[in-house]
């Protein structure tokens, strides 16, 4: 039997048979786990946003506690206070809050039947500070003990800590998600070319024995296995993509929750998946192909 | 022509292509399939290797195109010593080499061009140095309208044949062929064999393993005779008719 070839027309083939049978099983499983690495990344980003706003809410205020001195009555005391600590540098806004705000704070220990107005309740002065150089509870106490009021000055510093000490549990478990995402990404990519090597051994063998470099077999397995990483990267970070624009959009301008604040920005994050998923295929298949041709 | 090398270490001549210096063979921890074979063979030559199933003349050409090491003694190729040469050496002197393998080891899913072209494109050639070349050695091997077939389409002596052109389109120095005319009918066989003998006048030296006693005896070429891993005088042939 004839065959129409023109040898002049010709182009070489790929060494490696375009496609394999287990080729949507492996593109599935590695979409799955950059499907998981985007949204662990998304997760992150937004708590750590989520933190970084909580902080920023805390370390900007101030609350002082205003106990009356003498014959001086509550709402004077806290007055007094209020206008002394305006004063001091650092302080954009001192402000004494009604009294009913106080008994809202002491009510529930009290109960709804104790005239409040018998005890000497405290008063309390919300402060708002310079946000590029706050004054600190050390200044505002100074200022506070110069006018001889009995006062106790909270700058929050005790959450902002728990709130820094959580962001970084947050920021750091995200990362170690990833890493471990990544890992298995990697071990699939090696288990996937150990099977395709195995699969391919006539091509190996050939190539092999004909003299080409252990480099050059390889790296027909690094850039296949490249090229499904990076379409099932581009699956799995289109999939996250989409799944965190409906939380955006979902949750309004507060994202689908307070706790995790998604911002459109964030959606970029999952950008890079591809390549890195390309990158981490790329380097577990030529290890793996460059140890078992080394074993023929 | 061979000679017996057991007495004759040292460096080639410069006619010598291949010499074996009691080298020993065996894969893992088996027994030893080669056993102190000595050997040197001449650049131009042409010889068969003859023996028993089991007697080594697979292990003997494996060690040839350096798919294995000796575990004792030396191998000289080209006029290097290939036992000690570094892996990373092995790929530039393989290239050297065609083989046609005894299960052929043809590419199923590449066409009888792309098979054949091969060995020039891992060499590093371009398609438009070699696209005429290829094209010409497989109408030279009588596959000139089989050019764009997969193997599997083939018949077995058109398969033989695209085996062969492979082995040879780097024009090798040395052609090694384990049983190509095991699976051929006996016409097929003659006609194989003259491309080998065409391929040695040109200059290729070759060496052929074959259980084809026929083949061998009207070919009238040197023969190394193996049994049990050692070199033997070839044993008296019967008449061939």
């Amino acid at each position: 039997m004839s065959d129409v070839f023109d040898p002049t027309r010709w182009k070489p083939a790929p060494f490696l048979p375009e496609a394999d049978a287990r080729d949507p099983a492996l593109i599935f499983v590695i979409a799955v786990l950059c499907f998981l690495a985007c949204l662990t990344a998304l997760g992150g980003l937004a708590g750590d946003r989520a933190a970084g706003g909580w902080t920023g809410q805390l370390v900007g205020e101030a609350t002082v506690i205003v106990r009356a001195r003498g014959g001086e009555s509550p709402d004077a005391a806290a007055a007094r206070a209020a206008e002394a600590l305006a004063g001091v540098s650092g302080v954009t806004e001192a402000r004494a809050l009604e009294r009913e705000k106080a008994y809202a704070l002491i009510r529930p220990w009290l109960g709804d039947g104790t005239d409040l107005d018998d005890l000497p309740v405290p008063r309390l002065v919300a402060v708002t500070l310079d946000r590029r150089a706050p004054a600190t509870a050390i200044t505002l106490d100074r200022a506070l003990k110069a006018q001889g009021l009995d006062a106790v000055v909270d700058d929050h510093s005790i959450w902002i800590k728990d709130i820094r000490r959580a962001a970084g549990v947050v920021r750091w478990t995200a990362i170690a998600i990833f890493v471990l995402i990544a890992g298995g990404a990697a071990a699939v990519v090696a288990f996937a070319t150990r099977a395709g090597l195995a699969a391919r051994r006539d091509v190996v063998e050939v190539l092999h024995l004909t003299g080409a470099e252990d480099s050059q077999i390889a790296s027909l397995f690094e850039l296949r296995f490249a090229r499904i990483a990076a379409v099932s990267g581009a699956l799995g970070a289109a999939a996250a993509g989409l799944l965190g624009a409906g939380l955006r959009l979902a949750g309004g301008g507060q994202g689908i929750t307070p706790a995790l604040p998604i911002a459109w920005i964030d959606l970029l994050a999952v950008l890079p998946c591809p390549i890195l998923a390309a990158l981490v295929a790329a380097v577990a298949a030529r290890l793996t192909a460059r140890r078992l041709i080394q074993g023929l | 022509m061979s000679r017996n090398a057991n007495d004759a270490a040292g460096n080639m001549s410069a006619d010598e292509i291949l010499r074996f210096s009691r080298v020993s063979m065996r894969y893992g921890r088996g027994p030893d399939v080669l056993s102190d074979v000595s050997l040197s063979l001449p650049r131009g030559s042409f010889h068969f290797v003859t023996g028993p199933s089991g007697a080594g003349k697979s292990s003997l050409l494996k060690l040839i195109y350096l798919a294995a090491r000796p575990s004792a003694g030396s191998v000289r190729l080209f006029g290097e010593d290939v036992t000690q040469m570094a892996a990373r050496d092995l790929p530039r002197t393989r290239r050297r080499i065609g083989v046609v393998f005894q299960d052929l080891l043809l590419l199923d899913h590449l066409s009888a061009f792309d098979n054949t072209a091969l060995p020039l494109r891992i060499a590093g050639h371009k398609a438009s140095e070699y696209r005429g070349d290829v094209a010409e050695l497989l109408a030279w091997v009588g596959l000139g309208n089989r050019m764009g077939a997969l193997p599997p389409t083939l018949a077995g002596g058109e398969k033989q044949r695209l085996a062969i052109a492979r082995a040879v389109v780097n024009r090798p120095e040395i052609l090694l062929a384990d049983e190509p005319t095991g699976n051929v009918d006996h016409d097929m066989a003659l006609r194989i064999y003259r491309l080998f003998v065409e391929l040695n006048r040109l200059g290729t030296t070759v060496i052929i393993a074959t259980h084809d006693q026929d083949l061998v005896a009207r070919s009238g070429r040197p023969v190394l005779h193996l049994e049990k891993g050692r070199l033997k005088p070839l044993p008296p042939q019967g008449p061939v008719t």
